[in-house]
């Protein structure tokens, strides 16, 4: 019997932390005491007319969470925990659900629908609820049923469609819930409310509706439903049907050729004339189309063969019309645009669909948008001359080299000249064409540049002026000194030709993030950006002076941090930011000058304040490690090497701050990453923090809380620590070799149809061979026997990666090392292990005829390792 | 259910600086890790890391002084193949020509025919010239001579040898040759491999270092004619199976070196610093200028000169390991030179020769000479001192090694009979 419950639920969302705190105690102990009985009560709630809006309305929430979470362990256990509810409470609850979809509270239609979908996701696959449907089309079929009850009914079905798979439903049910939500955009039969939530269904219902959609003949029926609905009078539907066909060019490209002509015509009336929601979603039609295109050509390239789905050219078929379409819509900027992050107009979507377009066809754009940048580019009317501005950077990529590079050249010093144009959008667009320029089109380390080193001074003079421009100019400025320094990286003798402004650019770089009318730290962070890949593809030969004397200047501005007032937790947050910034400067300097030989004493000699400073940023925080920091520190043990062991006394308690932190799973990444860099600089001397290491490596681990991303190189971790202590690794063998066991038994399980898994499973199998390997290695002349219990099950899972066909080239390499370092460290202990596997000779005949060296290489090494174990 | 966001980026370089030190942080450790495992995996040879802490600053005409100081001899002598690279990094200077003075393979000399000549031996014509190790690593090459001095420093297209533009080799890719500088054509000729590209091959066995030699020197392009970055050629000396012809080709062919006599390599042996039976080496007039053991002044002395070091209790030893007991040296010598042990010593054998009972050194009759040149690293080899003195004597003939080959169950052995008193 459900227990009436709003008392609590509104106390729940009392303003009152005492009592607010008091009820959610109580509701959980009532979640806690009987589940199913708590899930009936918040049905019932929710189902209740009589009952206020509020504590309806969390009645909803809680009931949806907990029958759905977006972490997959725990959407697990709640889908067990609702499965193992008597079927008799289940129906009840589903019944109070269904009957809440009539309710004359719109709020509460809304969450019934979204829960009926969250039971649905779980009963309909496993065919629990096979009355679900029947009694939604019935809300649906009936004449007198109000048109509420078919609008959330709509909304129901639309979800539930997202929801599950085609394949869960018979086809006559998949078709005839169709023909529900299509019917329900009819206009005869239905008012806007009703053929708004169809519309939506509709959305939500595309990808279920893949096997009517390879039909021709519902197909047809389908498009034009929703090509009508697409001039409806009402403009939110006329925008949810544009929704649809964006979501059809994604879904359905390879269908679409008979429906162009029709499209077309939709849409560029829909850009010239209609609203603006409706418009930029026409606008995205063809964005999408171009997304569609330019991963076809992507797939296309590297095979010849026709095994991928069709390229339909849509884009350059439609180019003469789409191209003068997209670039009036260029004219049409709103006045501040660049200065708020929160705009998204006509302009700037045809802006960007323009870039689409240039990528998809290539040379074929140029002559198309040329007559309109030349006309309009000195134009008195600033709209023109940045639409014609706008419209130049946005074909630089596509288009050939030879094709643009006469252009760019040409227009090269017009642009210099125009960063002093009167207007600031100009000056804005002109600055973000030119790092368009000099990332796309220059590039020295490739022997070619638009910019010629005579040019270069002029190029510089004008950058280093117009950074003193507004914020926002300042930061595309950023932009364009950044892919000029880029170009510069690895370019041999070219890599000379900036070394001479470096002081200049350098310090012009740290006036700018000094700035203090940036507003947000935006240009701050993009100076120093800038500042970090203008040393990073510096010639450290010419210019390590400068990059030393840089960074004592860096540090200090890190120690003036600390003596920031922090009065709000957004000065605790802005401090962050800015140890940030200088904590990612630092780790560039330090990375560059431990580079070489030469100028590797410079870090060593600053190294004792450089870590004080980080221990400082370190000790800004109560809770949290300073994720920028914590990677600084790794470069810094790197360049050290042993005699980082004096800063672990103190650092050791941050590193493990960093290994907890489930939350921020980044730093926690990056700690565990920093461990192996340790572990590489102290050797053995990093034995007294193993164990504390250690611990918290097998907590995490085993967290289901941590992400995934994280575990992996975890196992690689271990290896470092081995390879680094040897013999002492001993006593942690108990603990992590199930674990490695563990994880390459699940690799085995692993999904192969979902590309991000077998992703990530190759990483997995990777840092599970790394981990191996290091240890084997640690024992290899002290301890071998240790690792002899553990040979089979290794052998065993070398020959199952070998027989995966996914595998790839980096696992096959681990793989491959792994199997010399378990011959030459067991020896002869393996001998009669080798003889019964019959795969290696095999696997390593593949891997010697490779094209890879390294590969190759690695494969002779372990095929000269297993003989000498054979002939012992 | 979620809304369809429109937003794409717009006019903004895509810059993530923080990405991307992310990766490039991610892509070093990786690095790093491959890098400390690979190494692992070549700890047998532990040359890089001695390169990298006996820098290039080292000058050529340095002092090759090799001081013999009891103590470091003792830890030196724990230094064997297996050493580990980070001890052997924490070497410097004179320590580190010591050790890799160690780091060679050194052949007895053939004083008797090995058993199964023609089934598990390889034999090659051994060029003239100077033994040395080549190192490349980090974008140069250095080769060290036996006594652990530095020959030449110079860029070569041996893996890791040069700093060229395109050598993308990770820190640890590096190759170690066994090799002898040939003068008069500049050309280093390569008789055995020790490492290649990051991989030992110390626990390989010969047949198979040789077959690695032979298919990676000339792909590496270490064969062509000198360049900007490639020095001085290197050659591969042609090998065969020790059977008749083989030999016979060895022993008689026409190589682009001067021959300094013949090598013999038993195919099973691993490579083994330090003086080994499982390579040998064997000479006589018509394949080796130098037979017989020239003095300091390139001419033959009259009576054969050893060199052998002194121990603490006066006693006189080869530097085979363990030591082989040659004689002793008298008290008064000890007090009128001030020799100290560890020294190397040079004697002449007097007349009454060496005599032997059931096949081992019994006495030898030394006349003390001087200390030795202080660029000897070793005293002489127990097979070397009786090598010498067979040649003087009774010499081991190349018809005794065909003879020993074609004897009919190929295990022929032609006795040393040694009862050369006088």
């Amino acid at each position: 019997m459900a227990m009436e419950i709003t008392q609590f639920l509104l106390a729940a969302q009392s303003a009152d932390a005492k009592v607010r705190t008091e009820a959610e105690t109580n509701l959980r102990q009532f979640q806690e005491q009987n589940m199913p009985l708590f899930l009936l009560s918040l049905s019932v709630e929710l189902s209740n007319d009589e009952k206020p809006v509020e504590s309806r309305r969390l009645a909803g929430i809680v009931l949806k969470n907990s029958l759905d979470a977006k972490d997959a362990i725990r959407k697990e256990q709640l889908v067990q925990q609702w499965m193992a509810i008597d079927v008799s409470i289940k129906s009840q609850i589903k019944d109070f659900l269904l009957k809440t979809l009539g309710s004359s509270v719109p709020e509460a239609r809304h969450t019934s629908a979204q829960v009926i979908a969250k039971i649905a996701s779980i009963e309909i696959p496993r065919k629990q609820w096979p009355e679900l449907i029947g009694s939604l089309l019935n809300n649906m079929t009936q004449q007198d049923k109000p048109a509420s009850l078919k609008q959330a009914t709509l909304e129901t079905l639309g979800y539930v469609c997202e929801e599950i798979s085609h394949q869960d439903l018979v086809q006559d049910e998949v078709n005839a819930v169709l023909t529900a939500v299509v019917q329900g955009m009819n206009l005869a039969d239905h008012g806007p409310e009703v053929r708004l939530a169809a519309t939506k269904a509709l959305y939500n219902a595309l990808e279920f509706a893949q096997t009517n959609f390879e039909n021709e003949m519902e197909r047809n029926y389908i498009m034009k439903v929703v090509c009508d609905t697409a001039m409806s009078t009402e403009v939110e539907i006329r925008q949810a049907a544009f929704e649809c066909l964006v979501a059809i060019a994604s879904a359905y490209y390879e269908v679409l050729e008979p429906y162009m002509q029709t499209l077309f015509q939709l849409t560029s009336n829909a850009v010239k004339g209609d609203e603006e929601t409706v418009a930029l979603q026409a606008i995205e039609f063809w964005s999408s189309i171009c997304d569609e295109e330019i991963e076809l050509q992507e797939f296309e390239s590297p095979e010849s063969g026709d095994s991928g789905p069709p390229h339909s050219c849509f884009i350059e078929k439609a180019l003469s019309s789409l191209i003068p379409l997209l670039l009036e819509t260029l004219l049409k900027q709103e006045e501040d645009q660049d200065q708020d992050d929160t705009i998204w107009n006509i302009s700037m979507a045809g802006g960007t669909c323009l870039g689409l377009v240039a990528r998809t066809v290539g040379d074929a754009i140029v002559p198309l948008v040329m007559p309109f940048v030349e006309s309009n580019i000195v134009k008195p009317d600033w709209r023109c001359r940045e639409a014609a501005t706008y419209a130049f950077g946005s074909i630089l990529e596509g288009p050939s080299v030879e094709k643009l590079s006469p252009l760019v050249q040409a227009g090269l010093e017009f642009l210099l000249n125009a960063m002093k144009d009167g207007n600031n959008h100009v000056k804005d667009t002109t600055a973000w064409t030119l790092s368009r320029i000099f990332e796309l089109l220059h590039s020295p380390a490739n022997d070619f540049s638009v910019i010629s080193p005579e040019n270069l001074k002029r190029v510089l003079g004008v950058l280093l002026e117009s950074i003193k421009d507004a914020p926002n100019v300042a930061e595309k400025v950023c932009g364009a000194i950044y892919y000029l320094a880029q170009g510069y990286e690895d370019a041999g003798p070219s890599s000379s030709l900036l070394s001479p402004y470096l002081t200049e650019i350098i310090s012009c770089l740290i006036a700018t993030a000094d700035r203090t009318d940036g507003g947000d730290s935006k240009l701050r962070s993009s100076a120093y950006e800038t500042l970090n890949e203008v040393v990073r593809c510096s010639n450290i030969a010419e210019t390590s002076s400068i990059i030393a004397q840089l960074l004592p200047v860096i540090m200090n501005k890190l120690g003036q941090t600390m003596e920031i007032q922090i009065v709000s937790s957004e000065d605790r947050e802005k401090q962050g930011d800015l140890q940030a910034s200088l904590c990612g400067v630092l780790q560039v300097i330090i990375q560059k000058l431990s580079s070489t030989d030469e100028t590797k004493p410079i870090i060593l000699q600053a190294a004792d304040q450089i870590m004080l400073l980080f221990l400082k940023v370190f000790g800004c925080r109560s809770s949290t490690v300073h994720e920028e920091a914590m990677l600084a520190i790794g470069a810094l043990a790197y360049a050290t090497g042993s005699q980082f062991e004096k800063y672990m006394p103190e650092f050791f308690q941050y590193l493990e701050m960093g290994l907890q932190n489930f939350e921020e799973y980044q730093v926690c990444g990056i700690t565990v990453g920093v461990v192996g860099d340790i572990c590489r600089a102290l050797d053995d001397k990093v034995l007294p923090y193993c164990d504390g290491i250690m611990g918290l490596l097998l907590k995490d681990l085993a967290s289901s809380e941590l992400h995934r991303s994280v575990k992996p190189p975890i196992f690689s971790c271990f290896g470092d620590i081995a390879l680094a202590i040897g013999e002492h690794f001993e006593k942690y063998v108990p603990y992590v070799l199930p674990m490695m066991q563990g994880a390459a038994e699940i690799c085995a399980k692993m999904e192969t149809s979902d590309e991000e898994m077998v992703d990530y499973g190759n990483q997995l199998r990777r840092c599970i061979f790394e981990a191996y390997s290091g240890i084997l290695q640690g024992f290899k002349t002290v301890k071998p026997e240790v690792m002899v219990p553990y040979a089979q099950h290794l052998l065993k899972f070398i020959e199952l990666v070998s027989r995966d066909s996914q595998r790839d080239e980096s696992v096959t390499k681990a793989a491959v090392a792994v199997m010399g370092d378990l011959a030459d460290a067991l020896g002869s202990n393996i001998k009669l292990m080798l003889k019964e596997s019959a795969f290696y000779d095999e696997f390593l005949g593949e891997c010697l005829q490779s094209d890879d060296e390294q590969l190759k290489e690695t494969a002779g090494w372990t095929q000269g390792m297993i003989q000498r174990v054979m002939v012992l | 259910m979620a809304p369809h966001d429109l937003r794409r980026p717009f006019k903004r370089a895509a810059i993530s600086d923080q990405q991307k030190r992310r990766e490039l942080s991610l892509l070093r450790q990786a690095q790093n890790r491959r890098d400390a495992q690979h190494q692992a995996r070549c700890l047998a040879s532990s040359i890089l890391s001695l390169q990298s802490s006996a820098p290039e600053s080292e000058p050529e005409q340095s002092d090759i002084e090799i001081e013999t100081v009891p103590e470091t001899e003792h830890e030196s002598e724990a230094l064997s193949k297996d050493l580990d690279v980070r001890r052997a990094s924490t070497l410097r200077g004179p320590e580190v020509r010591k050790w890799f003075a160690r780091q060679l393979m050194l052949p007895e000399w053939m004083i008797d025919v090995p058993d199964r000549l023609s089934q598990d031996w390889y034999v090659l014509a051994r060029p003239s010239g100077k033994r040395c190790f080549v190192v490349s690593s980090n974008g140069t090459t250095v080769s060290r001579q036996r006594n652990g001095s530095i020959l030449h420093h110079f860029p070569s297209a041996l893996p890791a040898g040069a700093k060229t533009r395109d050598s993308s080799g990770s820190a640890q890719s590096y190759c170690i040759l066994d090799c002898i500088f040939h003068e008069s054509d500049q050309t280093y000729y390569v008789i055995d491999i020790v490492c290649w590209n990051g991989y030992s091959l110390y626990d390989c066995t010969a047949e198979f270092r040789f077959y690695w030699l032979n298919s990676k020197l000339e792909e590496s392009g270490a064969c062509n004619s000198p360049s900007h970055y490639h020095k001085f050629r290197f050659s591969v000396v042609p090998v065969y199976n020790c059977d008749q012809s083989g030999l016979y080709a060895a022993y008689t062919g026409t190589v682009p070196y001067v021959k300094d006599g013949l090598l013999f390599y038993n195919k099973h042996a691993h490579y083994q610093t330090g003086n080994t039976p499982l390579v040998l080496v064997w000479k006589n007039e018509n394949c080796s200028q130098y037979v017989i053991d020239t003095d300091g002044k390139g001419e033959i002395p009259s009576q054969q000169q050893v060199v052998l070091e002194l121990q603490d209790d006066r006693k006189l030893v080869t530097s085979d390991d363990p030591p082989v007991l040659v004689g002793c040296l008298d008290g008064d010598i000890i007090e009128k030179s001030g020799v100290q042990s560890g020294n190397l010593l040079r004697f002449a054998i007097g007349d009454e020769g060496l005599s032997f009972v059931d096949g081992k050194l019994e006495k030898a009759d030394l006349i003390y000479l001087d200390k030795s040149n202080r660029a000897r690293a070793f005293a002489d080899s127990y097979s070397k001192v009786i090598f010498q003195f067979m040649v003087r004597h009774s010499p081991l003939k190349i018809d005794d090694l065909l003879a020993s080959i074609n004897s009919p169950d190929g295990q022929g052995k032609i006795p040393s009979d040694i009862e050369m008193v006088g």
